[in-house]
């Protein structure tokens, strides 16, 4: 570590390696700091992503990817499965290798990677940022920078520190449990999405097939009803009544924000990407297609920025406005979606399910399952359309 | 004050993300509550995934 970069990026998820990688191959130094020991451990994620968002930016490596996905299952609270007609596939990843290898694509790039790099401050001059506060092996360092841009997840502290209120409200956060699991009878053609207030209240438990007999399992409830019972234990009861045989590879805490869209995510002298600017999917949770592309937005800006000399909010807008374009107006509609499902019933999904089970299964669109989940709001049918097809 | 199981923990920053204080440090294997900042509005203890946080006296 030098006394200062052009770029310092605080945090190596798929979201800061990507934003480093093209700050760097915009021409400028950069550094990205991992707090913890290893780039990809602990994985806190579903790991599933669709083919066509994942492809538009990175050229994909087939060891990334852990599973092919044919198809979607929603399962309803009694029971009842209904397959979803989708044209977009996706696959389940190995995010260990992925991550791995996207903060190895950085360093590549020119970017210098530390880990076991803690920053617990950030350097400020007449209300710019200008560097960051790091601990490093038992010594503390003040390092200097034009941008710091804070890609440090669900708690980002980052934007905070920049006087950016990124706290969450308890509704606005999913908080979620994990297990890897093998041994368990699934199909590995599905990803399966189980909806009930008995298994994940305010959110839905996943079951992502990584190869024929193990698949990565988790669940999310809304945190303002996780009070009583918490993910763990709901996930121990799953587990428990649909795969007792199951021997358990990996269990891992984490939290989701599935907030409204912010504007509020730059200050002089920074920017803060991914969950850290809560860019990750109201509806779904999913995180890693929406914050890379916000990132390839914000490196490329920062380090134009950097070779203008010019650093100001202003300047660093253009990437809110970018991203607004990419991914913004659709960020908004989902949490208006988000709203509204998380009014449904386990009645009313019921309902829903045997309403599309009597379609033919090529009318089981994404669009039409949540026409029918939402008949009573017609106001979001717009949204709906947008979302999934726009 | 907050009382931490720090034997439960899995470091995942959900408390964090929800503090309005900021009162709440995370690093690799480390969690600490700052008494002095935390005003006790219990949203960390609602929302851990692994029952880390509980009330204290």
């Amino acid at each position: 570590m030098k006394d200062y970069y052009d770029v310092i990026v605080v945090g190596g998820g798929p979201t800061g390696s990507t934003a480093a990688r093209l700050a760097a191959e915009g021409g400028v130094k950069v550094l990205l700091l991992e707090k913890d020991r290893e780039i990809g451990i602990p994985v806190r994620c579903g790991e599933a992503v669709g083919e066509k968002g994942i492809s538009k930016i990175v050229e994909l490596k087939e060891e990334w990817i852990a599973n092919h996905i044919k198809g979607l299952r929603l399962v309803a609270p009694d029971g009842t499965k209904v397959k979803v007609h989708h044209e977009d596939v996706g696959f389940v990843l190995d995010r260990k290798r992925f991550d791995y290898d996207l903060a190895m694509n950085a360093a590549n790039a020119g970017a210098e990677v530390v880990t076991k790099a803690y920053a617990f401050g950030l350097l400020t001059e007449n209300g710019t940022v200008t560097g960051v506060k790091v601990q490093y092996i038992g010594k503390q360092y003040d390092i200097r920078s034009k941008i710091v841009i804070g890609a440090d997840g669900v708690e980002s502290r980052v934007g905070r520190w920049a006087g950016l209120k990124t706290n969450l409200k308890l509704k606005d956060v999913e908080t979620c449990a994990q297990m890897t699991a093998t041994n368990i009878n699934i199909d590995q053609n599905y990803c399966d999405f189980y909806f009930s207030s008995d298994i994940a209240p305010g959110g839905y438990l996943w079951v992502f097939p990584k190869n024929k007999n193990t698949a990565n399992i988790g669940l999310g409830l809304a945190g303002d009803k996780a009070q009583n019972k918490s993910p763990l234990s709901y996930l121990k009861d799953f587990m428990k009544s649909n795969f007792p045989d199951a021997s358990v590879l990996t269990t891992v805490a984490g939290g989701v924000p599935v907030a409204p869209y912010t504007e509020n995510i730059v200050s002089n002298g920074l920017m803060l990407v991914g969950d850290a600017a809560h860019q990750s999917n109201p509806i779904s949770g999913g995180g890693i297609v929406l914050g890379m592309l916000a990132a390839q937005i914000a490196g490329r800006i920062a380090s134009e920025a950097v070779k203008e000399n010019n650093v100001s909010e202003q300047r660093l807008s253009q990437y809110v406005k970018e991203w607004e374009k990419a991914g913004g107006s659709n960020h908004r509609r989902a949490y208006r979606l988000k709203e509204s499902v998380a009014k449904l019933t386990d009645d009313d999904l019921n309902k829903t399910a045997a309403a599309i089970q009597k379609k033919p299964e090529d009318k089981h669109t994404v669009v039409n399952i949540f026409k029918a989940a939402l008949i009573n709001q017609p106001k979001l049918i717009p949204d709906i359309f947008k979302i999934f097809l726009g | 004050m907050i009382k931490i199981k720090k034997d439960l923990c899995d470091f995942c920053g959900t408390c964090v993300s929800v503090c309005p204080d900021d009162a709440i440090e995370l690093f690799e294997t480390r969690v600490i509550i700052n008494n002095e900042i935390c005003t006790d509005c219990l949203r960390c203890v609602k929302v851990c995934p692994f029952d880390v946080l509980e009330a204290g006296s």
